[in-house]
């Protein structure tokens, strides 16, 4: 159970109420219900970090050495999640049936809280609000040479949610245990000390050249999409991540 | 009609054209030059079109691809007409885009070609800066070298698409300081309008306000701080912008 700071109110949320888009927030978890009217948490948005994964990219190192890609990235590889992928808690993700298989993406969820302009990875957290689960839906990517929309942008793709946690609640974002589950069955582990880059260092990085403002989303990292990540319809699927919360949405056929 | 986006007094407004290029306020005061701030006229979605006229894949040694080649910008590089983009300190070099912009005017999911062209709403002007030293080989173009701030005039204005009689036969032309660099005609385009808009909304929900940048022809020159940059699409708008240097940039954020 997520646990309560004083007065501070620890849990932002957005839900729809008779086709109003409603602000909330909570002290703890469980005064917030849990149902399909749960948005994602904020409408920015939302920028991945792909390839910042110490086991995919060890997995890759041959490949990043020849064509097309002739050597490893020198920068972090980033990509955006359109708003037609962004859904909240419970809301089906439809997958097709015609295009291969379709993997979840767990990741932690950066939620920027001010504009953000070239901000050092000292001060970086200053800038961020705090976190939330995200779901970085894709389909199988055979080369990372061209942008990845058909595999990452397709309607439902990206689930978030279902709150942003307080950055005050979350003292080591850096070593964060992420568990998917997958019809309660728990599937696969990763951890956000397995980030090749820092959250402090993305935050720094994208802000370089890209203004992030506020509720902007930054998608952390993805591990490795190995087949215990491949989800089908009727499925439900959940991402666990220790002191931000859980994220659960079941997949129907698109 | 011509509808724009402005800032004023403090204020963001939705604003017209008329016949005199003289912006009108919703009240029907019209607006002195130089009164106002020129915003990007549209918001949502914004697809960039890589190598879409054979000219300019010749250019940049690619041949034309067999499927439309699409990268993502962020809202963050926007900016309006009349407004500066700056250029990195130390970088080699640095290139405008000339684009035609198409403009989403409904929802659009699973549009067949037949009928893509009712999901048009209006076109626009784009120019879309690229920095060609931080290319990588990982989602090419990547965001580094196209979704910068500043990187991404758009405007002055959105022309409605029943104004613009045949988008596939427009020329582009790009000035640097008043001399032409960049000539081309949507007639060359290698994916038309109807192919992009089928394609994009095979993957997914196109939304009005989404842009789709169609690409650029031939003709590419590096620009520096001082230069003057003119982007024009024949019968949709003159779009201006000016260079400056990133140490000048970093004096006004």
């Amino acid at each position: 159970m997520l646990t309560t700071f004083g007065n501070k109110k620890m849990f932002h949320y957005r839900q729809k109420e008779s086709n109003e888009v409603v602000f909330k927030t909570a002290n703890a978890s469980f005064e917030i219900r849990l149902d399909n009217s749960m948005l994602p948490p904020t409408s920015g948005s939302v920028i991945g970090v792909a390839l910042n994964n110490k086991a995919l990219a060890k997995s890759l190192e041959q490949a990043f050495n020849e064509k097309p890609h002739v050597q490893p990235p020198k920068t972090p590889v980033l990509h955006i999640k359109t708003d037609n992928t962004h859904i909240g808690y419970a809301s089906s993700i439809k997958v097709p049936t015609d295009k291969g298989a379709v993997y979840a993406g767990p990741s932690l969820g950066i939620v920027i809280g001010k504009t953000a302009t070239r901000v050092d990875t000292n001060n970086a957290l200053d800038f961020i609000q705090g976190f939330t689960v995200v779901n970085e839906v894709s389909l199988a990517e055979t080369s990372f040479y061209r942008p990845a929309v058909k595999a990452k942008c397709r309607d439902t793709f990206c689930p978030i949610g279902p709150w942003t946690v307080d950055k005050t609640a979350v003292s080591h974002p850096n070593n964060l245990s992420i568990k998917t589950f997958i019809n309660d069955t728990f599937v696969h582990e990763t951890n956000t000390d397995q980030l090749i880059h820092s959250v402090e260092e993305i935050v720094s990085y994208i802000s370089s050249f890209m203004t992030l403002e506020a509720g902007d989303i930054i998608i952390a990292g993805t591990p490795e999409r190995t087949p215990e990540l491949e989800i089908k319809p009727g499925d439900s699927v959940m991402i666990d991540i220790e002191g931000v919360g859980r994220l659960a949405n079941p997949v129907e056929q698109e | 009609m011509k509808s724009a986006r402005i800032l004023f007094n403090n204020k963001t407004l939705d604003v017209t054209i008329n016949e005199q290029d003289q912006v009108v306020t919703q009240q029907g005061d019209v607006l002195a030059d130089g009164s106002f701030t020129w915003l990007p006229p549209c918001e949502g979605k914004m697809f960039v079109l890589a190598i879409n006229y054979a000219d300019h894949a010749a250019e940049l040694s690619f041949k034309a691809p067999e499927e439309p080649l699409v990268f993502l910008k962020n809202k963050n590089s926007l900016i309006g007409h009349d407004q500066n983009t700056y250029r990195p300190d130390n970088v080699d070099y640095m290139h405008y885009e000339c684009e035609l912009v198409v403009v989403i005017g409904k929802e659009a999911k699973n549009v067949s070609k037949e009928d893509a062209m009712n999901y048009v709403g209006g076109y626009t002007v784009g120019n879309d800066y690229a920095i060609r030293d931080y290319l990588e080989n990982y989602y090419r173009p990547n965001l580094r070298v196209k979704s910068r701030d500043t990187c991404t005039p758009i405007g002055p204005y959105l022309v409605d698409a029943k104004d613009i009689k045949d988008p596939h036969n427009l020329m582009l032309r790009t000035y640097i300081n008043g001399e032409l660099k960049q000539e081309g005609n949507t007639k060359d385009l290698v994916f038309n309008i109807p192919h992009l808009i089928a394609y994009l909304s095979d993957i997914m929900t196109l939304t009005p306000g989404d842009m789709i940048f169609t690409g650029t022809p031939e003709g590419l020159a590096d620009v520096k701080p001082g230069d003057v940059v003119t982007t024009e699409v024949e019968g949709v708008g003159v779009l201006k912008n000016t260079i400056i240097s990133e140490t000048e940039y970093l004096k006004t954020i």
